[in-house]
């Protein structure tokens, strides 16, 4: 009975749902704004952000901070050795560093080789990544790449708030 | 020959091009998808997914099927950190992993009846191979995570897979496993180009979650690429990622074709 409750309020909500979803003119902003945010939240325009857009190529980046992954609380602190694991090319064996109970770095003691293009990664080396104000570019392409366009996900998402809501 | 269902509660394309095709090659391709969902899909109630989550089925009677998705689940969980997590409130649910399997299967199922320039599209996870019907590349958009009728890159790709993992379609489906209830606010959107479409899609599933420090993830493991947007609407991209965005480009060092 209680799961016939719970299936119901769900697919009430979800019929609620989609029927604001086909009135609303725009599909829904991420459901989390951000907190404090200067730049308004993106529009149907593709540029959002500041007016003086970067060259289309981008402005490389190195960012000043390492990564920190944010683990399970109760790490001890130490360098601490993964076991090799099966990566499809070849093995992967990482290393993590802890500190503070935080992983601030992480080694990789073996990676996949490329036999035409051998790939050493200095973690000493931030990784050089590219930034860019995206843009809208031609519609005319065999293929979209999106999120998935499910109802599932939502119902999905939907039951998990509503199981932490007994 | 271009045909589209839906399945998996989402629209599945496959288009075949430069040869002869049987339509039955096509259809024997959508009932194994059907099949799939048969299997995994945890919202029917009769799947093995759900009878074993129910623990109606032991371990040793689990099918083949289940037996290698929840093994590469396990994999993906330890390459990632603990980030891909197929596990929530006691129950097992590979939805990150089952689709760009399933993909990469019905890939192989065509490449061994002797299709050689096609693509299988499912909710925009893809694997591409060969060429299109003009003889190029496939050139794929990355759809613009604010406005779905745009695109805001374009890619030119044979010989691999890629996904797109995101939070702005109905919902955010992703998790971050370690802050449970928080679902991952700051990209909105990261696709993955990787060997083929599994995995991409296990590795961008696991890179969300780990928010904006994903980018970094994909950047340092050897084999990808990634573009991630976040809610300013500002994209960051792995360093090999731009050789994609050239239409001759025949970079992938996965491709084996005959343009």
């Amino acid at each position: 009975m209680k799961r016939f409750i719970l299936s119901s309020i769900v697919l009430i909500f979800f019929m609620m749902y989609s029927l604001y979803y086909r009135v609303a003119e725009q599909p829904a902003i991420p459901v989390v704004p951000p907190k404090n945010n200067p730049n308004p939240s993106p529009t149907a325009t593709t540029q959002p952000a500041a007016t003086n857009a970067p060259a289309p190529t981008g402005t490389p980046v190195t960012p000043t901070n390492t990564p920190t992954l944010t683990p399970r609380s109760g790490y001890k602190d130490g360098i601490f050795t993964g076991e090799a694991a099966d990566a499809f090319y070849g093995y992967i064996q990482v290393q993590a560093i802890i500190q503070n109970e935080k992983i601030t770095d992480v080694k990789f003691l073996q990676y996949p080789n490329d036999r035409s293009r051998s790939i050493y990664i200095n973690e000493q080396a931030d990784p050089m990544l590219v930034q860019e104000a995206i843009r809208a570019q031609s519609a005319n392409v065999d293929i979209i790449s999106g999120a998935t366009d499910s109802s599932q996900a939502f119902i999905q998402s939907l039951q998990s708030a509503l199981n932490k809501a007994k | 020959m271009k045909q589209t269902r839906i399945i998996w509660d989402m629209p599945i394309t496959i288009e075949i091009v430069g040869q002869t095709i049987n339509r039955n090659d096509l259809e024997h391709i959508f009932t194994y998808f059907k099949h799939i969902d048969s299997v995994f899909n945890i919202f029917d109630e009769s799947s093995e997914m759900s009878r074993i989550n129910k623990g109606k089925i032991r371990k040793a009677k689990w099918s083949t099927e289940m037996k290698e998705v929840l093994a590469l689940c396990k994999k993906t969980k330890k390459e990632t950190y603990g980030y891909f997590e197929h596990e929530r409130n006691g129950a097992i649910d590979p939805l990150g992993i089952v689709k760009g399997w399933a993909i990469k299967k019905g890939a192989n199922k065509l490449l061994e009846k002797g299709y050689t320039n096609f693509y299988i599209d499912a909710g925009g996870d893809i694997q591409v191979h060969g060429h299109n019907k003009d003889r190029q590349l496939w050139s794929v958009g990355i759809r613009n995570p604010f406005n779905r009728f745009e695109n805001v890159k374009t890619l030119f790709l044979t010989g691999c897979g890629i996904a797109t993992s995101g939070n702005y379609i109905r919902g955010n489906h992703i998790y971050n496993p370690f802050q449970t209830g928080k679902p991952v606010p700051d990209v909105v959107s990261l696709t993955v180009i990787g060997s083929d479409v599994c995995e991409a899609d296990r590795f961008a599933t696991a890179a969300f979650a780990m928010g904006e420090k994903g980018i970094y993830f994909i950047e340092k493991i050897w084999g990808f690429e990634g573009y991630m947007i976040d809610q300013k609407g500002i994209a960051t991209y792995t360093s090999g990622f731009e050789k994609y965005t050239q239409p001759k480009n025949l970079s992938n060092q996965f491709a084996n074709i005959n343009l």
